[in-house]
């Protein structure tokens, strides 16, 4: 595939060929047994070796939750640490270190509850960096108290007559601000899930990925809707760049645009309609059509999720700018001279 | 400028501090006719005062600036308020800038102001109180009408009802003169009349004998692209001064001679506490050869320092402006973890917000200068106004025992240092530093011998290059807690270092290995040694000035070292023995402080707190200290703590 990230060439190459184990950690992975979050995992460090970085190149930045034990089992560099922070972290280091491959991985409660600010202005700021949104619906760590993203009226601990407020949607929040790479993905789609990372990692700034992932103890099944092979088709909405946008059980299905209010809405696809059916689009300049498709799925059965790439364009990236500042100072003043700094315009000199 | 507490001819001078309000006894050097007498006077304090609009700060930062390049030892306090423009012409509108300045080495802006220039009812009013009678107050008097005076409760004139007999009043149109000075400029009445302050300027500078080329170029360099305002500037500027050398009501102008027996030899500058500290951080990052990346929110009274940094990316200096402060210091940390010199800059309610990260820090053990340039609290409190009310936050303000080290600078050029030894500990020992500077630090300012650049203490630290440990079955690994014997650092392995790949977090970690581990005795020993870390920090040992065999001490830190100072001397003139001391480092303590401390039958400590250096002192020396406290938002007096000290030494 096209190397079309530039950025990338700023971090070093791994000299040997790398597979999958040498992404593994020597620590045994304590999420509960059957949790989605060991697929994200394993397609992570199957990934890994595809990029070609030098693994002391990369680092895994995270907050808190239970995603956010993820650095600890990357046999790469990483910080596991406090409650929604890793996007301001990993901010300070992507910009710092620009020959370093910055990811982050969230959840749902860390990146859009306690941390919603710092994600939002990472991605308004498009720094380098790969964010993983792990999203389940709910508070695993703390034992299942609804999140953010829970449907309204859950039933919780914290919520035993149903939660009151309304979810966030997690791709629309990211195109409001102003983010460059959107995409969605879930966590027992593999090959999916994969071509997703390949997709952000080529990105240069932020990406955001949205990963669908169960967890079997406090949320299960939150995502059946979409795994089942016989609803999934109707359910899920594959988006694929400069593709017509269409699926269902006999791919008889397409969104269009509604010329009465620009509204999107899915037809069932006939010879008369075809032509009007929408093609992806992620680099259009205007978020309008990435935000129309995030608005399409219906927040409780999860009917008509658009999965993919929604939004891939390309906008001067904050770590470049920041460092091209620094090379324009020194063109223009030199490099710093501190006895001349420390000395002024403004002195005197007392004789002894 | 501060030099050793105990010099005689400083003794001699801050005693006379005692006479201000009176200029020093007239010696008329040349009252030949023609000629207007001018008078040597060895110290004067000046205090412009106006509306937050009326540009005083500016006004008082290029007399300092003149006065400085002249050569006298001087001090500034400015005093303005939150607001950017509080309703023209009320009180808590007034703005002023305190200036001390001297032939000889003083300490403090002065407690009471020799000269007073008001520039409306409001500034009079607001200042009045300060003024002692006999001292010469210079009245904008085109401002002394009905309403402005009606806003402030003036029923009648103060000009005129006989309420400033007592003292020497001058009255000058400042805004009428202006404007006619400028009419060939064809300025609108209300763009000349904002000239005015330059006026006042200038004729302060022909009263003092101020050197005027600094201002006329900075003048012409500030207006750089409105030639019209720059020379319009420099017109009043000047016009001010002729107006001083013509008219009869200033029949006297003063010289204060160059302090050149204050300043040992060399170069210098005038300088504020926050510009010191930018310094000092860029030097430091110099010495560690390491790139400075600061991560900061605009808080007053900090900003300063990360507008100035962000002025200097030559340096390689990296200034982000974070979404807010939790975000400003996460950036630094981030940073840290990559091998930068991190910074964070903000005052005590940022602190309030960023305690999660040091804490974090604390735990990672990275390197990283928290910066608190403290202001009156609690919560927003008095955002311009100073205090000393975070140290127990600085010492205590985090969840589980998370020791972290804290210097403090006693004077606006001591940032520098201040700046340096924070760095200094930081990088040695892998941890957070609180650097406590005040906001009565960060604004004022004094001269300051600029350092030569190859004296500056080396910082250069070892990061790790390869594995530090050997498994049992001979393999060679790092372990990232693996800790140096006797610093008790843990190994710096920044990302890009091949085989060091490692991950830290806040959860607590095996000793050597630093793996997560919930083991009981684990966290017990983790807890320990990270104390013990911070309490073997090497520190210098607290230097006790008594040159009288004093049965009293007064301990200080931070910025009430000049008053604490001014007020020793006062009571040494005076006959009586006191012993002082001031704490650079609050964590750890000087090993030598319990000891200093039981020397003496009495221990003062005066803070701009309620007692809190003093509630550390008495918990671990089981000293019975005295507290002396104010909390104004202003800094001490030397009068009054002269005053205090003495009447807790004989109490």
């Amino acid at each position: 595939m096209p190397d079309t990230n530039q950025l990338l060439h700023l971090v070093p190459k791994a000299e040997a060929k790398q597979s999958m184990k040498d992404f593994k950690s020597d620590q045994e992975v304590r999420w509960c047994p059957g949790c989605g979050d060991y697929a994200v995992l394993a397609a992570v460090q199957s990934f890994m070796p595809e990029l070609g970085l030098a693994k002391e190149n990369i680092v895994f930045v995270s907050g808190i939750g239970c995603s956010s034990r993820f650095p600890y089992y990357m046999n790469t560099y990483g910080m596991h640490s406090i409650h929604g922070r890793a996007p301001a972290i990993a901010t300070g280091l992507a910009s710092s270190r620009r020959d370093l491959s910055v990811w982050v991985v969230t959840g749902d409660g860390d990146a859009l509850s306690i941390g919603g600010n710092h994600l939002i202005h990472a991605l308004r700021r498009n720094v380098n960096l790969k964010i993983l949104l792990f999203n389940n619906r709910i508070y695993g760590l703390t034992k299942g108290q609804y999140s953010p993203t829970s449907e309204i009226g859950k039933i919780t601990k914290s919520t035993p007559m149903g939660s009151l407020d309304a979810p966030f949607n997690p791709v629309s929040l990211a195109i409001g601000a102003e983010a460059t790479f959107v995409a969605r993905t879930i966590d027992s789609d593999r090959k999916h899930l994969t071509s997703v990372l390949r997709a952000a990692a080529d990105h240069p700034g932020t990406a955001l990925v949205e990963i669908y992932q169960n967890c079997n103890i406090f949320n299960d099944g939150a995502f059946e809707a979409l795994k089942d092979k016989d609803r999934a088709q109707d359910a899920v909405i594959r988006l694929e760049h400069g593709q017509p946008i269409r699926f269902g059980a006999d791919n008889d299905k397409g969104v269009v645009r509604d010329p009465a209010t620009g509204d999107l809405r899915v037809v069932t696809v006939t010879e008369e309609n075809a032509s009007e059916i929408l093609v992806h689009d992620a680099h259009s300049p205007s978020p309008t059509t990435a935000f129309a498709l995030s608005r399409l799925a219906d927040p409780d059965t999860l009917h008509q999720t658009p999965i993919g790439v929604l939004r891939d364009v390309d906008r001067p990236v904050y770590d470049t700018l920041m460092a091209d500042q620094l090379d324009t100072a020194v063109e223009q003043k030199g490099k710093g001279d501190l006895a001349a700094l420390l000395a002024g315009n403004d002195n005197w000199t007392v004789a002894g | 400028m501060t030099s050793q507490v105990s010099s005689p001819a400083g003794q001699a001078d801050e005693a006379s501090e005692a006479l201000v309000g009176g200029q020093r006894a007239p010696r008329s050097d040349h009252a030949g006719a023609g000629e207007k007498e001018i008078r040597r006077l060895d110290r004067v304090i000046i205090r412009f005062a106006g509306d937050s609009g009326d540009g005083m700060q500016l006004t008082g930062d290029r007399f300092t600036s003149e006065t400085a390049s002249f050569g006298n030892d001087l001090s500034t306090l400015p005093n303005f308020p939150a607001e950017i423009r509080a309703p023209a012409g009320t009180l808590p509108g007034v703005s002023s800038f305190q200036l001390h300045f001297a032939d000889h080495d003083i300490l403090t802006p002065g407690d009471a102001p020799n000269v007073l220039v008001a520039m409306n009812p409001a500034a009079l009013k607001a200042n009045i109180g300060d003024v002692p009678r006999g001292a010469e107050i210079i009245v904008n008097t085109d401002e002394f009408t009905k309403r402005p005076m009606a806003k402030v409760g003036y029923e009648t004139s103060p000009l005129e009802d006989g309420s400033l007999d007592g003292y020497n009043v001058h009255p000058v149109p400042l805004t009428t003169l202006t404007i006619e000075a400028l009419k060939e400029f064809g300025l609108s009445r209300k763009e000349a009349e904002r000239s005015k302050n330059m006026f006042a300027l200038g004729l302060l500078s022909w009263m003092y004998h101020r050197p005027t080329e600094g201002t006329e170029a900075f003048l012409r360099a500030k207006f750089a692209k409105k030639p019209q305002i720059a020379e319009a500037n420099v017109t009043a500027f000047r016009a001010g001064w002729n107006f001083g050398e013509t008219t009869e009501d200033f029949a006297v102008s003063y010289e204060v001679a160059p302090a050149s027996q204050a300043f040992p030899a060399g170069t210098y500058r005038n300088i504020s506490g926050n510009l010191a500290l930018s310094y000092g951080l860029i030097a430091a990052s110099r010495q560690a050869d390491l790139p400075l990346y600061l991560g900061s929110y605009p808080i007053t009274p900090a900003s300063d320092i990360l507008h100035e940094l962000s002025r200097h990316k030559n340096f390689g200096v990296r200034t982000f402006q974070a979404e807010d402060e939790i975000a400003g210091i996460g950036a630094a940390l981030g940073a840290a973890f990559g091998g930068s010199l991190a910074v964070t800059t903000t005052s005590g309610p940022g602190v309030a917000l960023k305690s999660e990260t040091i804490g974090l820090a604390v735990s990672l053990e990275l390197p990283l200068i928290v910066i608190d340039i403290q202001r009156g609290g609690p919560s927003t409190g008095l955002p311009t106004k100073t205090e000393q009310a975070d140290l127990l936050q600085a010492m205590y303000g985090r969840n589980g025992e998370a020791p972290v080290p804290i210097v403090a600078p006693r004077t606006p050029a001591d940032c520098f240092d201040a700046a340096l030894d924070a760095a200094r500990i930081a990088l040695t020992y892998r941890t957070p530093v609180f650097l406590l500077s005040d906001g009565y630090l960060a604004n004022g300012s004094e001269p300051w011998k600029i350092p030569e650049t190859d004296e500056l203490p080396d910082l250069r630290v070892r990061l790790a290059s390869g594995p530090n440990h050997q498994l049992a079955d001979g393999t060679a690994v790092f372990w990232p807690y693996k800790r140096d014997p006797h610093t008790l650092a843990r190994p710096w392995a920044v990302p890009g270092t091949p085989g060091l790949e490692h991950r830290i977090g806040g959860i607590e970690k095996q000793d050597g290995s630093g793996n997560i581990s919930y083991d009981p005795a684990n966290h017990d020993l983790m807890v320990r040694t990270r104390q013990a870390k911070i309490d073997g920090i090497e520190v210098p040992d607290l230097q006790v000035d008594d040159p009288d065999q004093a049965r009293t001490l007064v301990l200080g830190w931070g910025s009430t070292y000049g008053p604490i100072t001014a007020a020793v001397r006062r009571l040494r003139a005076a006959g009586q023995p006191i012993a002082q001391a001031h704490l650079r480092n609050l964590n750890p303590f000087p090993k030598n402080l319990g000891e200093a401390l039981g020397r003496y039958d009495k221990v003062i400590v005066p803070e701009m707190n309620l007692g809190q250096l003093a509630t550390l002192i008495r918990a671990k020396y089981l000293v019975d200290a005295h507290s002396h406290n104010q909390v104004n938002g202003m800094p001490f007096k030397a009068e009054q703590l002269a005053t205090a000290l003495k009447e807790a030494i004989d109490a």
